[in-house]
């Protein structure tokens, strides 16, 4: 029998779907450690935002987390002004979410008034931080791998919330008990889906 | 005049339970559901939280008429920010094993809703002490939902309260993975809604 000669080091491809994949599944930043829950349950009834909503916070994690890769690369760590970090990173998130703003409302008016207040609320949605803030914790990580994780964090929330808006969708018509109707049921339907996403935990090792 | 019929007295008591911000508003549960495996870490949250919200509301309080209004939003994030560091300095100097759980998202407190929340609706319009009482009302609010939650959880899913193990457990106790779990957290908030409506309902109020 022939073995191949191990690489040591798995290729970046192979790696950036590892990545990928543990950030949008078995690690989804919404089921396991639940950031995002307050847009998530309050938009998650129609369909329609919130796929939009779920598009807007993958493309908002995936350029923060690059960005802020580079600001705790190039400016946090040379000047050693940690303790202004999460300053730093929340002004970088502030200045994208607007510009993500303004785009949105140049090419889908619709969309930029079905979102509403949530649009800014992406600021302080805590899976954009959050992300930034679990990307720094890892270690080994350089820009690419950053841009994966915030890449594949951001499709997993967006795969929640249209889960969910799917399930919500089918339970209009039915008969929920009178004082889970809304958040309670919303809470409880999370955690049967992240019962599901914990099967997943054992397919993909570091 | 007592204490609680001044605005302050009045804003401290209606957070803690008819405006409770967890159960009856559904806001900053991201962290709710994040730290109520263990007591310990859920107690050294809520006291962050509550110092974080408490000072900040009274910051932005003193500072509201000299705040332009365009930029009232990134002077509030900053305020918190800086209270919310030096809550994150003290528990990684104090207790250092707890901050490496939770550190993250003691950090994610800037963008907890509740903060922004009582800010923009309370502080913004009112003097610096009845301020400070809303946010801490708001603080303890969440408190009270938490520790139940991380009571349960925590006696379920460890066999230990406070990190010590249950009385003579090995004769009665059996370990609820699913309380470790994130589902853990799920259920136990949805039921603690549920409970909430049912009683809010039986007094005539509307569920959130």
């Amino acid at each position: 029998m022939i073995t191949p000669a191990a690489p040591a080091e798995p290729g970046l491809l192979v790696q950036s779907l590892v990545i990928l994949l543990a950030a949008a599944i078995t690690d989804n930043i919404l089921l396991t450690r639940f950031l995002g829950m307050c847009s998530f349950i309050a938009i998650s009834r129609q369909m329609k935002t919130s796929i939009g909503l779920g598009v807007a916070v993958a493309a908002t994690t995936t350029a923060t987390a690059a960005l802020n890769y580079l600001v705790h690369t190039y400016i946090v760590l040379p000047l050693k002004i940690e303790f202004l970090e999460y300053i730093l990173f929340i002004v970088v998130i502030a200045a994208f979410v607007q510009f993500v703003e303004m785009v949105i409302e140049r090419f889908s008016p619709p969309l930029y008034f079905a979102l509403g207040i949530f649009l800014p609320l992406i600021t302080v949605n805590c899976a954009i931080l959050g992300v930034s803030l679990f990307m720094i914790a890892k270690e080994g990580y350089g820009f690419w791998q950053c841009l994966v994780f915030g890449l594949g964090s951001g499709l997993g929330w967006l795969l929640a919330i249209v889960l969910m808006a799917g399930i919500r969708n089918r339970l209009k018509e039915d008969k929920v008990p009178e004082n889970l109707r809304g958040t309670g049921i919303t809470l409880i339907i999370c955690g049967i889906i992240a019962l599901g996403f914990v099967g997943f935990s054992g397919m993909i090792k570091f | 005049m007592g204490f609680l019929d001044s605005p302050g007295g009045k804003a401290l008591v209606l957070n803690l339970w008819r405006e409770n911000p967890v159960f009856r508003q559904v806001i900053g549960i991201c962290s709710t559901l994040a730290v109520t495996n263990l007591l310990k870490n859920t107690v050294l949250m809520c006291g962050a939280l509550t110092f974080a919200t408490a000072l900040s509301c009274a910051t932005i309080s003193v500072l509201r008429a000299y705040t332009p209004k365009q930029v009232r939003m990134m002077v509030q994030v900053l305020i918190i920010a800086a209270y919310v560091i030096v809550a994150g300095f003290a528990m990684r100097a104090w207790f250092p094993e707890v901050h490496k759980l939770i550190g993250p998202y003691v950090g994610l407190i800037i963008t907890n809703c509740i903060l922004m929340g009582r800010c923009e609706a309370f502080a913004a319009k009112n003097p610096a002490w009845p301020s400070f009482l809303d946010g801490a009302g708001a603080g303890l609010g969440y408190s009270l939902v938490l520790i139940p939650i991380a009571v349960v959880r925590e006696v379920m899913g460890f066999g230990t309260l406070f990190g010590l193990a249950l009385p003579a457990r090995e004769l009665w106790w059996h370990q609820w993975t699913i309380m470790i779990m994130p589902t853990g957290a799920f259920f136990m908030l949805a039921l603690i809604v549920w409970l909430c409506n049912h009683w809010v309902r039986r007094q005539g109020g509307t569920p959130a």
